[in-house]
């Protein structure tokens, strides 16, 4: 056994040490593997990203409020009675005056430029809300400005879409249904609020035309576990056809469906690049195991067993795996961790958020290296410790 | 030409490095073949609309409603000939993963304005006088098994019917076809009675989503969608109005820059290929020194030589090209309509783009090679040194 593994370890070192004789079909593995990685690396960053700013919206102790079967806040189309009775609902926390901590809310949907372009804008929510919102989000915060003043055609804007979007910059106006809105803060919140516009619910009814119409309630319950007995309470009242959704339940559903798209691409594309690369891998191998044909066979016939032969060749394959898998991480983060983008949400408004390149990426990607560079290495591994020692020494 | 038969034949003159070369093409062409597909149907996907419509939407956004009282302004606008409207329906087939498109729309005024869309005139007459009735593409017809008669039931995520429910009801009044593959592919949305479904839903009664617009010459385009907007200005329903292929690729804009993406990932797919079969290639000379010695001692001239090379770096490439784009025109077969985008397999585009990476990428990988192979001083290579 001990003198097996001294054979592998001798055999292992004298192969790694030719390998710089080797680098032009070396660099091969490297660059495919490297290749693989980053992008896999890359587009698992952008799904994560997305999915991190949709998970970390909503609260699980607070609940959305939709006409029944709308699945989003866009579709759903609720009144003013629906309203009344809903923030009336037993399990709603109330504040110090005893008022419920709930915000009736309508969403609009409007068009910015992306940053950079002249023409084709994409879909932005404006969120009408009442002052009670500001208590029931407390993760709101302003860090520029002020708050709109209800009754005033004020708005305030997230930062994630002040950095995507031209035209919302503190100060300006920007022109929706033929009036000026002004932009008059900026806020945080570190979530898919970020990526929109906010501003006094009453005066988004009357601007944009639609009267007493609501979107949703949002309310803070009193605990998480109120939220069932206030599900049957509500949607058992024969006045409305309400349905009710934790918020986090409501996000994370979102975040499902938006990086489906990706996930799938994701696959596919690891799949074929796998292959891909598991060829190359293969090619490469081959021929680092041809050109080592007279040395391996002197080996074998002083009396080195197929074994270790095998395994300096594996670990050859799977150290040059190892190195490009390296590299491409290495690639991805550095050109992608943190790169903001904005793309299409469930609610059919953009969504914007950064890339993270995570440890665990990280480490997926090259875990998926060695398991390539082993396959890579395996068959060349096994013609070369199944080599005819007399043929290969006469050879060439 | 007399020349192919060597070159086939130094192809396979290590058989394992050949057939491991090609499989690398073949994935990264199956690639090629599948993500430019993607971003075809993404970008460029709108040319086969045509000029000859402008779509009229509210300017806050397409979802917002535009009042009916519009129809007649926007059709008294001199060069249009016809205006249809629609509305999204937002309706779901028994599960949200069912994903397809429904519209409402004016019969007479839909076949008017979209003659792309095929469907025999006893359909046509079904479909006018059928009140809840809607006519569906073949693509989705063939998907959920619908025939003509059949009644589907669909949960509409937005509109509520006069008693409250969100449950509707249509007879499948005929189903239509595509004037041609492209449109063909694109059979898949479902287009309701929009008389019946004005009466039936509960708010927003009286406005559509968004005004289509036939012209009778599609050069006054920009100058019509002009005069439409103007008409609306400082209204509480001002519109944007555009040629229809701009509306469809806002759609696509909405995703993000799908173009950039799919070609960051093959940029480095071909980086990675390009280095795999340079590296083959390299090999493959160093290795064929001597022969080519010997060639070049028979007579061959030094650009027969040089030739020769190109040819099979040229010819690795194209067959790895093409049996990777086959591979991938049979997913795409299997593939369109599941994902709720047309992928058009049989797009002469793709493979020209196919075809000149091949190319492109055999010149490159080949080039190196064969001017080794071309300055082979005979003497010095028999003689191995």
């Amino acid at each position: 056994m001990f003198s097996a593994l001294n054979q592998i370890s001798a055999i292992t070192i004298a192969n790694l040490r030719t390998l710089p004789s080797r680098i032009g079909t070396s660099l091969v593995i490297v660059v495919g593997l490297a290749g693989v990685v980053a992008v896999l690396t890359s587009l698992m960053a952008m799904s994560n990203g997305l999915a991190a700013t949709l998970m970390t919206t909503g609260k699980q102790d607070r609940v959305v409020m939709l006409r029944a079967s709308s699945e989003t806040e866009l579709n759903s189309v609720l009144g003013r009675q629906d309203m009344d009775i809903a923030k009336q609902a037993p399990g709603i926390a109330r504040d110090a005056a005893g008022s419920p901590i709930a915000s009736a809310e309508l969403i609009v949907i409007t068009e910015l430029l992306p940053k950079g372009q002249t023409k084709g804008g994409v879909n932005v929510t404006l969120r009408g809300v009442e002052q009670m919102a500001f208590t029931l989000r407390p993760e709101i915060r302003i860090i520029a400005g002020e708050r709109f003043k209800p009754g005033l055609r004020e708005a305030i804007v997230g930062k994630a879409a002040q950095t995507q979007f031209s035209g919302v910059e503190l100060g300006s106006t920007v022109r929706f249904r033929g009036a000026d809105w002004k932009i008059v803060g900026t806020f945080a919140s570190g979530d898919a609020h970020e990526s929109e516009l906010w501003v006094d619910l009453e005066t988004a009814q009357t601007s944009f035309g639609r009267p007493n119409a609501f979107s949703a309630l949002i309310a803070q319950l009193e605990s998480e576990a109120s939220f069932d007995a206030m599900k049957s309470t509500l949607m058992a009242d024969p006045r409305m056809k309400i349905e009710l959704i934790r918020e986090r339940a409501y996000y994370s559903a979102q975040s499902e469906q938006s990086t489906r798209g990706i996930r799938i691409l994701t696959t596919l594309i690891l799949i074929i690049m796998g292959f891909g690369a598991t060829f190359s891998a293969l090619n490469t191998m081959y021929s680092a195991v041809s050109t080592r044909t007279k040395e391996i066979a002197t080996l074998r016939a002083i009396g080195f067993g197929g074994l270790p032969v095998m395994v300096s060749v594996l670990v050859e394959s799977m150290l040059l795996a190892l190195i490009g898998g390296s590299l491409g991480a290495l690639i991805a983060y550095v050109m992608f961790n943190g790169y903001s983008i904005n793309t299409l949400g469930a609610g059919f408004t953009q969504v914007a958020f950064s890339f993270q390149v995570s440890p665990q990426l990280v480490a997926t990607g090259l875990i998926l290296s060695l398991i390539i560079g082993f396959f890579g290495g395996l068959l060349p591994a096994f013609s070369a410790a199944r080599m005819n020692i007399p043929v290969a020494l006469r050879a060439g | 030409m007399k020349l192919f038969g060597l070159v086939w034949a130094n192809l396979f003159r290590k058989k394992t490095r050949t057939v491991l070369t090609l499989l690398s093409l073949v994935s990264a062409f199956l690639l090629f073949g599948l993500l430019q597909a993607v971003s075809n149907a993404f970008s460029a996907g709108a040319d086969f609309v045509g000029a000859s419509r402008l779509v009229t939407q509210a300017r806050v956004s397409f979802t917002q409603s535009l009042p009916m009282r519009q129809l007649r302004q926007i059709e008294s606008v001199p060069g249009v000939e016809a205006v249809s409207y629609q509305q999204w329906f937002g309706g779901i087939y028994q599960d949200p993963k069912n994903f397809f498109a429904q519209f409402a729309v004016d019969p007479d005024r839909f076949f008017t304005v979209f003659p792309e869309w095929v469907l025999t005139d006893a359909e046509k007459e079904r479909f006018r006088s059928i009140k809840a009735s809607a006519i569906v593409g073949s693509q989705t017809a063939a998907k959920f098994g619908w025939k003509v008669g059949d009644q589907v039931p669909l949960e509409s995520t937005i509109w509520p019917t006069q008693d409250g429910n969100k449950a509707w009801s249509f007879e499948i009044a005929g189903i239509f076809r595509g004037k041609d593959s492209e449109w063909d592919a694109r059979a898949n949305q479902m287009f309701i009675n929009f008389n019946y479904f004005d009466e039936e839903r509960q708010f927003g009664r009286g406005a559509a989503g968004i005004f289509t617009s036939k012209l009778k010459d599609a050069n006054q385009a920009a100058a019509i969608a002009a005069t439409i907007d103007a008409m609306f200005e400082n209204s509480p329903d001002e519109t944007k109005t555009q040629a229809e292929k701009d509306f469809i690729l806002g759609f696509a804009k909405q995703l993000g820059n799908i173009g950039l993406l799919v070609n960051y990932v093959l940029f480095a797919v071909f980086f990675t290929i390009l280095l795999v079969v340079g590296n083959t290639m390299a090999q493959s000379v160093r290795e064929r020194i001597p022969e080519l010695a010997v060639l070049k001692t028979l007579g061959f001239t030094d650009f027969t030589v040089l030739f020769m090379v190109l040819a099979e770096s040229l010819l690795v490439c194209v067959l790895g090209a093409v049996m990777g784009m086959s591979f991938a025109v049979v997913l795409l077969k299997l593939a369109s309509g599941q994902f709720g985008i047309a992928l058009d397999s049989g797009n002469l585009t793709l493979w020209i783009q196919a075809i000149s990476a091949a190319i492109i990428l055999s010149f490159a990988v080949g080039v190196l090679p064969a001017w080794r192979a071309r300055r082979l001083k005979i003497v010095d290579a028999l003689a191995g040194r």
